[in-house]
């Protein structure tokens, strides 16, 4: 536990002592206000809020692009520079260094999820507020947020090189949020199981304000199996 | 303290990289892994350090497996790797607390064994600089720091004095021989005389096999080379006679002109095996009337030793 706090205070400190963070945080920020504003926030509509999480642009750019350029230097920079040897030979585990690497990223997306706080507030001044659908939307963000870092570090372990690990990671995002908006492709019998795997079904039943229990049994499932693929990969080295 | 390994082999694949070897480190000795490139050196020393599991045998330190037990063998090890990896965006202090806390020192410590550190290596003007802007001897010493801060009983260092200058090559092994008293080091380098500095003991390693074993004195003895004399005259007499009756005696196999300097002849002797020739050859330049300038025997170096040994 203490190596896990270790690590996530390291790699969070990291985030912030590079320019990453910083682009990141801004770029969301303005693309979040100029939609918040697009979308007629000030009309105070209830249901405005939900447009703004189910938002295809943000969740485009949120998920698919920008946690990918977080994670892409998680393990590919410290396979690249030799310190991951330096790191698996000190009395630490595979699973703890993952783990404070993971929770560091998850952490500076929530910090940047925090921005839509104000939102919130906005419209608690404007007129009837609809926390429930807000509240479980944000959740509902924050665990999109953790399945897509899963598959950005478990993508960056594999390569040494940062811009293979972004690409690879984008691709694989792209086939989970868009899948769901292809499913008249595919054959009837097959359309439930597509849609079960795809991310924004999930996020768009938990934003209706009800935290599904099988929503959340997905994506705890989703992050275990790309923190458990992350290990594999850790531990190929002695294959 | 001490390490055991015993029928180590490692394979890549198809590669054999360590061929079956077997030795033991004790406490004290300062053991000089030596060997071409591609030797097996850094794959044996990542086999000990737990970063690589064996293909077939074991390593223990002390007591404790390095597969099984690979934790706790962690915490008794303190481990320079290859091309010393460092995390250039960080400064001396922050990364020095870093390693610190992974090796699970108490924080009320880290403070204080950072700063013994920073003394130790010399990095005093350092502490607040980025690893990245310094040179690459001032970041040998950060990596030795990283390697020695949680007091190891073992320190194995895959080439430690790579990239220093004279100066700090010989501030590093006075460290590593202080050090070497009360632990156990294992040190590879492909640097011979650096192995004569420090070790107390040499592993030759070649294509995965340990190929000799002893300590530096020993090695060196060891070596089948000839004995030789260089020879240095006044260039007042006749070379050619002179080296005819150099010829005349037994134990001498050859006798090489090397060149005029304008004032002398210089001449390489070689004799046989453990042959002395110091006396026979200066009673022959007596008795052809030369004059004698100088005379050294050539012992044969760690290097022929070397060099024999993983032809």
């Amino acid at each position: 536990m203490q190596n896990i706090k270790t690590i996530f205070l390291k790699e969070l400190k990291s985030y912030f002592n590079s320019p990453i963070a910083y682009i990141v945080m801004i770029v969301y920020l303005i693309i979040s206000g100029f939609l918040f504003v697009w979308l007629g926030f000030f009309q105070a509509n209830v249901a405005s809020l939900r447009d703004y999480f189910g938002n295809f642009f943000i969740q485009l750019i949120l998920f698919v692009v920008f946690i990918p350029a977080i994670t892409m230097r998680s393990f590919s920079e410290e396979k690249k520079q030799g310190t991951l040897e330096l790191l698996l030979t000190k009395p630490v585990t595979d699973i703890e260094l993952i783990l404070g690497k993971y929770f560091s990223a998850l952490a500076l997306i929530c910090i940047t999820l925090c921005s839509t706080i104000v939102y919130f507030i906005v419209v608690l001044f404007m007129g009837p507020i609809p926390f429930g659908p807000f509240f479980t939307s944000l959740v509902g963000f924050v665990l999109m947020s953790a399945f897509y870092i899963g598959i950005g570090i478990f993508v960056s372990s594999l390569t040494e090189n940062q811009i293979v690990a972004f690409i690879v990671s984008v691709l694989i995002g792209l086939f989970f949020f868009l899948i769901g908006k292809i499913l008249m492709i595919f054959p009837p019998s097959m359309v439930s199981f597509f849609e079960y795997i795809a991310t924004d079904y999930h996020l768009n039943i938990i934003s209706r304000g009800v935290l599904d229990t099988r929503v959340i049994l997905y994506y705890f499932s989703m992050i275990f199996l790309t923190v458990y693929l992350t290990k594999v990969s850790l531990e190929s080295r002695k294959w | 303290m001490s390490i055991k390994v015993t029928n180590l082999t490692k394979y890549y694949g198809d590669f054999l990289a360590v061929d079956d070897i077997t030795f033991e480190v004790e406490k004290g000795q300062i053991l000089g892994f030596l060997g071409p490139n591609g030797a097996g050196k850094s794959t044996t020393m990542k086999i000990i350090t737990t970063y690589l599991p064996p293909t077939s045998g074991t390593v223990v330190v002390d007591g404790l497996d390095v597969e099984e037990k690979s934790i706790d063998v962690r915490r008794k090890l303190g481990y320079l790797p290859e091309l010393n990896p460092l995390y250039h965006d960080m400064n001396v202090a922050d990364y020095l607390d870093y390693i610190a806390a992974l090796d699970g020192i108490p924080k009320a410590n880290i403070k204080k064994r950072r700063e013994e550190m920073i003394k130790t290596c010399g990095l005093d003007t350092m502490r607040d600089k980025s690893i990245g802007e310094m040179s690459k001897g001032f970041k040998q010493r950060v990596g030795l720091a990283q390697a020695m801060i949680n007091e190891p009983d073992v320190l194995i260092l895959d080439e430690p004095t790579s990239g220093l200058d004279p100066n700090q090559i010989i501030e590093i092994r006075n460290l590593i021989k202080k050090l070497g008293r009360e632990k156990t080091v294992i040190l590879s380098t492909h640097i011979l005389s650096e192995v004569q500095a420090t070790c107390n003991r040499v592993i030759i390693i070649n294509k995965g096999k340990i190929v000799a074993d002893g300590t530096p004195e020993d090695l060196q003895k060891r070596s089948k080379g000839e004995s030789m004399v260089i020879l240095e005259v006044k260039n007042s007499c006749d070379k050619n006679k002179l080296t005819a009756s150099i010829r005349e005696i037994r134990s001498v196999s050859k006798v090489e002109f090397i060149k005029d300097t304008g004032d002398s002849f210089i001449f390489n002797i070689h004799g046989e095996i453990g042959a002395d020739l110091r006396e026979v050859v200066s009673t022959k330049v007596n008795q052809q009337n030369a004059l004698l300038l100088s005379m050294q025997t050539k012992q044969s170096s760690l290097e022929d030793v070397f060099r024999e040994l993983t032809k």
